[in-house]
């Protein structure tokens, strides 16, 4: 196939990934799912909890494509990640509404519980994490990036009483308010010795924050991550010069970077 | 718009990948035919556009892959993948 008659000599083959497990060996198909219930997350956005017939079951990190289709034949398609655990039947849809965007608005303003939606999915084998893969876990998030690392932790959080995976996530945001799954998170930290959250917000810190006030540098990064000796495993999620800012630092800081997984969200933070 | 901010992981091309190969090829390993890297295929980079997408190594910065949907066909240009591994 390559023509450009390129040597292929490997020196080194990297270790397997975590990551991996077999591949899907079935295609992934177009499917129409029901909206049978939406939850307001922040003021801009919601999530969509959807019954997918047929859905094969997905892994924690995963996410579908969704189409929308105009009465003129015209189609936009967008992914968005799954923040529901495989261990819950519904399919959970984190949407982060994007003044300018074509199909956010719609899934945040329009869609009602009854609604169809149609996407395809589940989509990807790299940027998934399960109890067995161990641990300690390291999730990055900024924004709504955060929506595939809750698959993880409500995940890690149905299986908890069988593997104890030692788990910290780091999640940045703007403001208080722009906190995805606050109580939730509030809530498993609290049920759990072995999950530390740690918040840090970059726009505007409200008075009593204990949380950190700024955007994720290396000094934070220092004090939350798990010493690299540790060899955890690491997710960062968020928007892409956030994302390629944290997996860099934590590299120079000693993580792995085969061990360090990275889902760009694009520009805005949200898909 | 900036190309920094439109780049993605090889991950983001999983939906339009999987109209063509049937088993999920974002944990494949793909061997660039230009430096001879071996990542997972979430582990290029994508750059995205309305059209398709570019497929980048992360090592050398050549095009592994581009795909692309035009006028409701599907191109696929594999020149600079030399192999790909399905786990």
């Amino acid at each position: 196939m390559a023509t450009r008659g390129v040597s292929s000599v490997i020196a080194a083959t990297p270790e397997p990934s975590p990551g991996s497990a077999p591949a899907q060996r079935a295609a992934i198909a177009w499917r129409l799912a029901t909206v049978v219930d939406v939850v307001t997350e922040t003021p801009r956005a919601r999530t969509l909890l959807l019954d997918v017939p047929g859905w094969p079951g997905h892994r924690a990190g995963q996410h579908v494509d969704v189409r929308l289709t105009a009465d003129d034949g015209y189609q936009a398609e967008r992914s968005y990640s799954i923040a529901s655990a495989p261990e819950d039947p519904r399919v959970a849809l984190t949407v982060l509404r994007l003044d300018d965007g074509e199909v956010s608005p719609y899934l945040n303003d329009v869609l009602r519980s009854g609604d169809r939606l149609e996407l395809r999915g589940p989509i990807g084998g790299y940027f998934v994490w399960n109890v067995a893969l161990g641990g300690p876990l390291l999730l990055v998030a900024g924004g709504s990036g955060v929506v595939p690392l809750m698959a993880m932790l409500r995940h890690r959080a149905a299986m908890q009483a069988r593997h104890a995976v030692p788990a910290r996530l780091l999640y940045s945001a703007r403001r208080r308010e722009d906190v995805f799954y606050r109580e939730e998170l509030a809530r498993l930290a609290e049920a759990d010795e072995t999950l530390e959250v740690t918040f840090t917000l970059t726009d505007e810190v409200p008075p009593g924050w204990t949380g950190f006030g700024r955007r994720i540098d290396r000094m934070m990064l220092a004090e939350v991550a798990w010493p690299p000796a540790e060899r955890p495993h690491v997710f960062v999620c968020g928007p892409t010069p956030m994302v390629e800012a944290v997996a860099a630092t934590l590299v120079e800081l000693g993580h792995d970077p085969a061990r360090v997984k990275t889902e760009r969200f694009g520009p805005t933070g949200g898909s | 718009m900036n190309g920094e901010a439109l780049r993605l992981d090889g991950n983001a091309a999983g939906g339009i990948l999987s109209e063509v190969f049937v088993p999920d090829v974002t944990a494949a390993r793909a061997t660039c035919a230009n430096c001879g890297a071996m990542r997972e295929m979430g582990a290029l980079l994508v750059y995205a556009s309305g059209m398709g997408m570019v497929i980048r190594c992360p090592s050398c910065d050549a095009v592994v892959l581009r795909i692309a949907r035009p006028r409701k066909q599907l191109w696929l240009d594999l020149t600079g993948v030399k192999l790909v591994v399905i786990p």
